[in-house]
């Protein structure tokens, strides 16, 4: 009974279709579309740890982890080629999932959640106090250059960040959906349901959750580089804080968990959710995101994305 | 030393209403196991309400100390209302769901209510100092300190007690127990769980709203104090240990005093002090510190 | 050849509370043991310490002549000793086509193996034959968490197979099932471990089962093995009827 996968497949037309239309919409427009994807980045990684069952308060901690190491490469070791400065946020990033994963493979549920909190606490104390990294207005970053080739319009600096984005997006949705795929992917899940049944079929729960933890950590710097190269700056406020990490809740929520593709398509209805009522209603802002999200968790707690799939017909990835 | 009597009045009165607060947290949670970020709502309710009314009280010539009055009746009134539209219209709907899903539910009525009080009280502070002042000041170790923020620590002490006393020596506080600790069995031994949710709910609303009337005449009354506010009861509960009364007292002074300290050595730095001590008593004791023990799993 | 299972003066205490005294057994290769007892007398806490879950205040546990006492479950389950659970422990969101391939593929697939899709054909046809061989091939894409109560201890038992061991334990694998149908149950269970040359210990409350299926039989009460003898004989110790079967129950 082998079925065809042609997830993949639909992913990579619809990623080349967004790079084209990208070329021809107005530049607010591609801004929506790059601050999207970068959160959809780390909402991705948020999603890893909700098939192990684990929610993470803390999800802004690599995000702006990546976000800052973008800036504080570029500040203090020069370096501007977008590719390099997205490895080595993301590496950074990754290695401080592992490290840091150590400590937190232990903890489940409400605990897990509570320190990751914690440290992005930790994290985003230390940059609002430390003045070399500008406090609360934190500080700029440059236009990367790609491959060598520095563009003279920023619009076009960012079309080509924006490809870059795509072309980074699609490989990761690829791997993520080869490895819920694999066995150490279902392992997640078998983990969710029962820890005592897998460390009795002879694996470690422990490391099944360390290793998930460094991949979230790795897709979060990932997102938050992207980010902090299409804003053109950082600050703790927007990507440190614990807002920021309920934001990606919240659209993980939005999103569900049935596809690799669904955290991107569900942070671009955040995004213009957010500019659509903060341009109607700013004060009733935070009541329309509480109300979405009760009636989400109410009635479509599988997220929009089950609706799509429901209306379509089409059965979700597992 | 000044400065330590200070920050040791200071860290009593923080931990007084963070009591409080976290009192009606950690019941919620230990009886119907849901962590209610809507708290915070409850809270904030309780403030504005106890601050508009007692201001529209002084304004109509009311003696001062009616303040109280009002206080009390604020929090009972938050707490019923509130309480039983949010149980019975939201959260019974609930109740077989995820652990997680739920907390962010309730992080979804918070926000609700966030907004709710901009829309009914409008964006401008309230500042309801009548009680406060009718108490006076005395003078501790040389600093003249308010009397209103003693008599908060008396009450933190008064509703301890009361909670022991209401736990351990009343039928509902016997049922109580059977609930927390097994809610399948309570059912089956024939106790009405759902109405003890409701009631519990109910108090733990009042408890909350209770901490924010009582701190109302001490500060400025603005958008934002519930979220403050929960994030602060929150690692109070965790690090005292989720549905354990005497965690809550030992978190809130634990909290408390840190919190002073933070406030007169680093202010801004308040909460990441708080959640670096929480992070600290999680990575000794993984579930807080005064964490029920679970029954053997296999 | 040493026993595979070697119990050398095992003591367990819960503070004041003794759970076990002074265990000493041995079991061979290939042997089936009966473990019976009254509620309490130390049956599971027995078959916890074996497989890693607790830790014995005293003593040592050999398996094959390895000293096993302060492994955990997991590196003991990879050594070759597995268990089945009184209370089933099955993965409830997943079908039970899908519970058996990632039993398999936990104990196959090691290594960089692991990022390989799970869905391959060797995996699947022994995932469809295990479930076949403990009749459970029509549940297949059943979610386990809707599995009735004695397919829901059949899958338990079936994953324990999947790691291919040399002793599996047995804990009361008949509880919850009903009289008349737990012969027919066991001798599913025992049918499909015929094949392995398995080592097998059964927690059993049900005596008509273990005159049935066991050679042996360790009696337990109050943390001590009171008897250690073939069925026939055990079940006509005066000791045991007085303290396992209850005197209004002797078996003749």
């Amino acid at each position: 009974m082998a079925h065809r996968d042609h997830t993949l497949r639909w992913l990579a037309l619809a990623s080349f279709l967004l790079v084209v239309i990208a070329c021809f919409v107005p530049g607010w427009l591609l801004n929506q579309m790059l601050f999207a994807s970068a959160r959809g980045l780390a909402v991705l990684g948020l999603l890893v740890l909700w098939r192990a069952g684990l929610v993470s308060l803390g999800g802004a901690l690599f995000f702006g982890l990546g976000a800052y190491s973008v800036a504080l490469l570029q500040r203090m070791a020069g370096i501007t080629d977008a590719l390099l400065l997205l490895a080595l946020a993301a590496g950074i990033s990754g290695l401080s999932g592992f490290v840091l994963g150590f400590l937190l493979r232990r903890y489940r549920g409400i605990f897990f959640a509570m320190m990751n909190l914690a440290f992005s606490m930790i994290l985003y104390g230390a940059a609002v106090k430390n003045r070399a990294l500008g406090s609360t207005d934190g500080f700029g970053v440059a236009q990367p250059s790609f491959f060598g080739i520095t563009f003279a319009e920023p619009a076009d600096a960012k079309l080509a960040l924006f490809a870059v984005l795509v072309v980074a997006g699609y490989a990761v949705m690829c791997c993520v959906h080869w490895y819920w795929k694999s066995t150490l992917g279902w392992l997640g899940a078998a983990v969710r349901d029962n820890e005592i049944r897998v460390e009795y079929l002879g694996y470690s729960v422990e490391r099944v959750i360390h290793v998930k933890y460094t991949l979230s950590a790795v897709l979060g710097g990932l997102g938050g580089a992207f980010l902090a190269m299409g804003l053109g700056q950082v600050d703790p406020d927007s990507m440190i804080n614990w807002v920021a990490s309920g934001e990606m809740l919240f659209v993980m929520i939005l999103s569900g968990s049935a596809s690799v593709a669904a955290p991107f398509v569900g942070s671009f209805l955040f995004e213009l959710l957010r500019t659509y009522a903060l341009e109607v209603a700013p004060l009733a802002w935070q009541f329309i995101i509480g109300a979405t999200l009760v009636l989400l968790i109410l009635f479509a707690p599988n997220g929009v994305w089950s609706i799509f799939a429901r209306l379509f017909g089409r059965a979700a990835a597992r | 030393m000044e400065t330590a009597i200070a920050v040791l009045l200071d860290g009593l009165t923080f931990s007084s209403y963070l009591f409080i607060v976290s009192l009606g947290l950690t019941i919620i949670f230990g009886v119907m196991k849901v962590l209610n970020l809507a708290h915070g709502g409850f809270y904030a309710w309780g403030a504005y309400s106890a601050a508009f009314l007692i201001g529209r009280a002084a304004n109509a010539g009311w003696p001062d100390w009616s303040g109280f009055v009002i206080i009390f009746a604020s929090a009972l009134a938050v707490g019923i209302v509130m309480g039983l539209v949010i149980e019975l219209g939201i959260l019974r709907f609930l109740h077989d769901r995820e652990e997680a899903l739920v907390v962010l539910a309730t992080f979804g009525i918070l926000l609700m209510l966030e907004d709710g009080i901009m829309a009914v009280f409008g964006t401008d502070p309230f500042f309801a100092h009548q009680p406060m002042s009718a108490l006076g000041h005395v003078d501790i170790g040389g600093i003249a300190r308010d009397v209103y923020g003693l008599t908060m620590i008396a009450l933190a002490f008064a509703v301890a007690v009361l909670a022991w006393l209401a736990f351990k020596r009343t039928r509902y506080g016997k049922l109580l127990s059977a609930v927390i600790y097994d809610r399948e069995i309570a059912l089956a031994f024939g106790i009405d769980v759902r109405r003890l949710f409701v009631l519990t709910f109910v108090a733990g609303a009042a408890l909350g709203a209770l901490g924010g009337a009582y701190v109302a005449p001490t500060t400025s009354v603005v958008p934002g104090l519930g979220m403050e506010v929960i994030v602060v009861s929150f690692a109070v509960v965790v690090i005292g240990g989720m549905g354990s009364i005497p965690g809550a007292l030992v978190g809130a002074l634990i909290v408390g005093l840190v919190r002073a300290l933070a406030v007169h050595k680093f202010p801004e730095l308040e909460l990441f002090v708080i959640y670096a001590v929480m992070a600290l008593v999680l990575i000794f004791r993984k579930e807080g510190l005064f964490a029920p023990a679970k029954p053997r799993r296999i | 050849m040493s026993p595979a299972i070697e119990v050398i003066g095992v003591a367990k205490a819960f503070g004041t509370v003794v759970a076990a005294a002074d265990l000493n057994v041995a079991v061979a290769s290939g042997e089936i043991v009966g473990i019976v007892g009254a509620n309490g007398a130390g049956k599971t806490v027995f078959v916890n310490m074996i497989t890693g879950y607790e830790k014995p205040t005293a003593g040592r546990i050999l398996f094959h002549g390895q000293d096993i006492t302060p492994l955990p479950p997991r590196e003991i389950t990879q050594l070759g000793i597995c268990r089945s659970f009184q209370v089933s422990q099955v993965f409830t969101s997943m079908t039970v086509f899908e519970n058996m391939l990632v039993a398999l593929s936990i104990n196959r697939n090691r290594g960089l193996r692991m990022l390989r899709d799970i869905r391959q054909a060797p995996l699947a046809r022994e995932a469809e034959e295990l479930l076949g061989r403990f009749g459970l091939a029509a549940q297949r894409d059943r979610l386990a968490r809707e599995l009735p109560q004695g397919m829901r201890k059949l899958l338990d038992i079936a994953m324990a197979l999947a790691a291919r061991p040399r002793v599996l334990m047995l804990d009361e694998p008949t509880s919850g099932i009903s009289s008349e149908e737990k012969f027919e149950f066991m001798s599913v269970v025992m049918g499909a471990l015929a094949e392995g040359n398995v080592t097998v210990l059964i927690v059993e409350h049900d005596m008509d089962i273990i005159q049935r299926f066991v050679s042996r039989v360790l009696a337990f009460s109050q943390g001590r093995i009171i008897c250690d003898a073939p069925p026939a004989e055990a079940l006509s110790n005066a000791e045991v009827i007085q303290y396992v079967l209850g005197t209004d129950h002797a078996v003749a």
